[in-house]
Formats: structure tokens, C-alpha cells, sequence
């Protein structure tokens, strides 16, 4: 499950990087733009259910 | 070999890494503190592992276990701080790595009081007069 996610996200952001691209040939920057922060956004959503776990285990071993 | 494992998620990484940032620098970023966080889960297995021995050692010691909590507790706020310090610097805000890092500090400090208030009771204690 920890390392798929790391291929996920690389994926996502390989992806929206060559689709940009090819909004940005097609001269349609707003979109290109609208496109990078909907990717940001959804690779964002990810890590932070990640980051809320990572803190549940700190805290578990931890004892904070 | 789980460590083989760690250095082929790393390099792989690495190499994703660098082709994220010439496109998409917040990419990037964002991968990097998935990286972080996917090592510091793996590892937290182990050190659950590892201070679970200290307690049984303290509890056979017969230390009291409120110093080895308070400890534990600074290793966890450390080991946060560092982490997110790490990952600011990463993206080139060295001003709020500082920052974390400085708040870390502080938590530490104000954590270490007790124990450093015990230190003092005993010394105290042991003064003759």
C-alpha cells in the first residue's frame, strides 16, 4: 500500500505535466493552468489522509 | 533485506524526482513528502519494537516510567520537527524550516522542564544543611 501510492502520485504528475504541455501547444493556457491545480489538488487530498495517518502512528508510538 | 527495499524506493524516486521538477516543481515537492512519510510509517514498526524492549528494561529497572515517557515524547516531537523542517528545505523556504525547527526547540525545552526540576529536587536533597 506505502509504495503504490509514491507510483501514484509520480504517475499523476507526469501525467498532468504532458497534458499541460500539449494545452499549452494547443494555445489554451487557462486551461493548461486549471488542469496543473486540479492535479495539485487531488494529489494534495492524498497526502493529506496520508500525512493524518502518519500522525495517528506517531502519536500511538510515541505516546504524545 | 528490508534495507534493499529502502534503496531501490529511494533511487526510484530520485530519478521520478527529477523528472517532476523541470515540469511541475510543486509535484515534486508533493512526492518528496509522500517519500518522507512512506519511510517514516515503514520505520515506526520497528521503533515500536525497539521501545517497547526499553519499557520492559525500565519496568525490570524499576526506573520510574514518567522519565522514560517524557523521553519518548521528545524523540516524537523531534523526529516531526525534523521531518517537516527536512521537507521545507527541500522546497527552498529556508525561513519556515527555521521556524520549525525553532518551534521544536521550544516544545522540547518545555518538555524537558520536569525532568530537569526532579534533577534539581535531588541535588537539593542530597545537600547536607
Amino acid at each position: 500500500m506505502d509504495v503504490e501510492i509514491i507510483f501514484r502520485i509520480a504517475g499523476i504528475g507526469i501525467l498532468i505535466s504532458v497534458l499541460s504541455i500539449v494545452l499549452k501547444q494547443a494555445n489554451k493556457e487557462e486551461q493548461a493552468e486549471m488542469l496543473t491545480l486540479a492535479g495539485v489538488v487531488v494529489v494534495l487530498i492524498i497526502v493529506v489522509q496520508l500525512m493524518s495517518q502518519l500522525f495517528t502512528v506517531v502519536r500511538s508510538v510515541f505516546n504524545l | 533485506m528490508e534495507i534493499a527495499q529502502i534503496v531501490g524506493l529511494a533511487l526510484l524516486t530520485t530519478i521520478l524526482l527529477m523528472i517532476l521538477r523541470q515540469e511541475k516543481p510543486v509535484m515534486a515537492v508533493i512526492l518528496s513528502i509522500v517519500f518522507s512519510i512512506t519511510i517514516f510509517i515503514l520505520m515506526m514498526s520497528k521503533m515500536a519494537s525497539i521501545i517497547s524492549v526499553m519499557q520492559e528494561l525500565t519496568n525490570r529497572v524499576e526506573i520510574n516510567y514518567f522519565f522514560l515517557a517524557t523521553v519518548l515524547k521528545i524523540l516524537g516531537v523531534a523526529y516531526l520537527g525534523e521531518f517537516a523542517a527536512a521537507i521545507c528545505q527541500d522546497a527552498g523556504e529556508q525561513a519556515v524550516a527555521r521556524k520549525v525547527e525553532f518551534a521544536s526547540k521550544i516544545i522540547i525545552a518545555v518538555m524537558a522542564l520536569p525532568i530537569m526540576i526532579a534533577i534539581l529536587e535531588t541535588l537539593i536533597d542530597l545537600m547536607p544543611g
